[in-house]
């Protein structure tokens, strides 16, 4: 898409109101919903969409609209947490590292980062939740030191090549010290090449929160979140198929939307650079 | 050359080191009493004192990370304690069914994805390009366990050609136990295929305007050859790099995809052993699926270096 949309950002404009959609839907969720997410109605139970409720009702006659709009909040919360806590500690670390970039710290860091990003989050999330038990916390966690290494590199690679510039060897001379320095010049200079994989990786955290949730390392119930509807919905596939389609449909719209908004972003930034994700 | 791959191996050797101490510490010392996570709080102050001492609980805990490396070198990974089996043996069995998945769901997104990206860069903003791109926005967004549900509902609740989940083992032979692996090495495919295109497009389209590629078209071969024999092994670098990368999310994705088709795998046995809280099978389980994506990316870095000599220069 970001090749046919030149001229006009199309694809960064379908990601902010998608997103933005969806965000309203998950804060509304906060104040209001078509139906309470967690009251039962036995009778009602497997309806399809429009026979009770806007998109019908889950075993325990569950209303779907209400509970995919919680869901939407849990999930989006859960990742944008995970994506901040591993764009704080990965920012900090990569800026730390940029000062000495051989020294030991540094060394040591970035070798830790390779094995941070070994361990697949889902089992990280797994081993977590072994004796913390699963819930937000621990998919929070998991997610998010995932992350770090990431945030690490980048944000390493950036502040080296603005280490190199004259103005930082201007800002040392003039006797400020290294911390100072990594803070005032060099942490804003490396905002942007920050903040357009910040966008692509929340992409990259809602996917394990729904794979997490799925596997039930969720919320405890009652919270919904998108996943475990999802695991108990296949047991009825046969008598009620959206009951698995429509929770996944929700969690690939707001991938979908993460996902243009990177690509446009990183189109608009840097309209040279058409490679990777 | 050989000097660097020797200094690869060394820096391999060291982060697996790390990776297992990193496991062994979340799992043995983080929890505290692991032998009373494992059984419970019903379990009598008998039983604990049992199942401690045979954990080792009583000794040290280096002399414990120590006895566990040394047993896993010789593939000894403790006893299961719910299945009153050898780990290895345990995962010796799952492995027969997680390698297979991974590695034709592997083959089956190169197979896609690269002819997919190369035709989309051979025409840009043609009709392909726009199909490849919207088949990787769509396949990247999708979480695979939904793939796989939907791929349930069409081929086996709607059609009825293909099993809906199980394994019968390979004994029962190669195409009852093949069959059952194609719905969920696709699901396992699709996310990685469209990553993978995306990656392909933008690497050939990088290579395609450099000055090689040019004078090969100005000697008159042909578009489809330049393409093929000089281009896409210059654009080879960032795909392989990507493909090593993706391979922890194909590891991650295996899990999710053996807990939604029920297959006897490593993700499987990694679930329910988290779920019946058996931490000698977990550890061993995350060390082996974390070690494989290490030794992946070496073999990556590797041949990352066979195929560009410029990079054999540099030190790492």
């Amino acid at each position: 898409m970001s090749a046919s949309t030149r001229k006009r950002p199309l694809g960064l404009i379908a990601g902010l109101v998608l997103t933005g959609l969806l965000l309203a839907v998950a804060l509304l969720s906060l104040v209001w919903t078509p139906a309470s997410p967690t009251k039962m109605q036995i009778l009602l139970k497997l309806k399809p969409p429009l026979v009770a409720g806007l998109l019908g009702t889950d075993q325990y006659g569950r209303d779907i609209a209400s509970l995919l709009m919680v869901g939407a909040w849990n999930s989006l919360s859960i990742a944008f947490l995970s994506v901040l806590i591993g764009a704080g500690v990965g920012t900090a670390l990569g800026l730390a590292c940029a000062i000495k970039r051989a020294g030991i710290f540094a060394t040591l860091v970035l070798r830790g980062c390779d094995v941070l990003f070994a361990i697949p989050p889902i089992l990280s999330a797994m081993m977590l939740g072994a004796f913390i038990g699963p819930g937000r916390f621990t998919a929070i966690i998991a997610i998010g030191v995932f992350m770090i290494p990431v945030f690490t590199r980048i944000a390493f690679a950036a502040a080296s090549r603005i280490w190199a510039r004259d103005y930082i060897m201007a800002a040392r001379a003039r006797g400020k010290g290294a911390a100072r320095v990594s803070i005032e010049p060099v942490a804003p200079n490396i905002a942007p090449p920050i903040l357009v994989p910040g966008t692509i990786q929340l992409r990259l955290a809602l996917l394990p929160e729904a794979s997490l949730s799925f596997l039930g390392l969720r919320p405890p119930p009652p919270a919904p979140t998108r996943g475990p509807r999802l695991a108990a919905a296949q047991t009825f596939l046969r008598p009620a198929p959206w009951l698995a389609l429509l929770p996944g449909l929700a969690i690939a719209l707001s991938v979908l939307g993460f996902n243009l908004i990177g690509d446009g972003f990183r189109d608009l930034l840097d309209p040279k650079a058409e490679t990777g994700r | 050359m050989i000097g660097l791959v020797l200094r690869r191996l060394a820096g391999l050797v060291l982060t697996l080191v790390a990776v297992s101490a990193l496991i062994f510490a979340v799992m043995n010392i983080l929890p505290g009493d692991a032998a009373a996570i494992m059984l419970g709080t019903s379990a009598s102050e008998d039983t604990l004192a049992a199942l401690r001492s045979e954990l080792g609980l009583d000794r040290p805990v280096v002399w414990r990370y120590l006895a566990w490396i040394a047993g896993a070198l010789h593939g000894d990974f403790g006893r299961s304690y719910t299945y009153g089996v050898p780990v290895s043996e345990l995962i010796g069995e799952r492995l027969s069914l997680t390698l297979p998945l991974a590695g034709i769901a592997l083959v089956l997104s190169v197979l896609v994805s690269v002819p997919l990206g190369v035709a989309a860069a051979a025409r840009r903003r043609g009709i392909i390009d726009g199909l490849a791109t919207l088949f990787a926005q769509m396949s990247v967004a999708m979480p695979a366990f939904w793939v796989a549900i939907l791929l349930i509902i069409l081929f086996s609740v709607q059609g009825g050609w293909l099993p809906a989940g199980g394994f019968p083992g390979w004994q029962v032979g190669f195409w009852p136990a093949l069959k059952a692996l194609i719905l969920p090495s696709v699901a396992l495919a699709l996310p990685q295929a469209g990553v993978l295109t995306r990656v392909t497009r933008g690497a050939v389209l990088d290579v395609m305007h450099e000055d090689f590629a040019r004078t090969a078209r100005a000697k008159g071969i042909s578009r489809r050859v330049t393409l093929w024999r000089h281009v896409l092994p210059n654009a080879a670098g960032p795909i392989v790099t990507v493909l090593g990368l993706q391979f922890t999310f194909l590891v991650a994705g295996a899990v999710l995809i053996e807990n939604v088709f029920s297959l006897p795998g490593l993700g499987r046995l990694a679930y329910q052993a988290l779920a019946q809280r058996d931490i000698v099978v977990m550890q061993a389980v995350v060390l082996l699926l974390s070690g494989l994506v290490i030794v992946v990316n070496f073999l990556v870095d590797l041949l990352q270096m066979r195929l560009d000599p410029r990079l054999r220069a540099t030190p790492a």
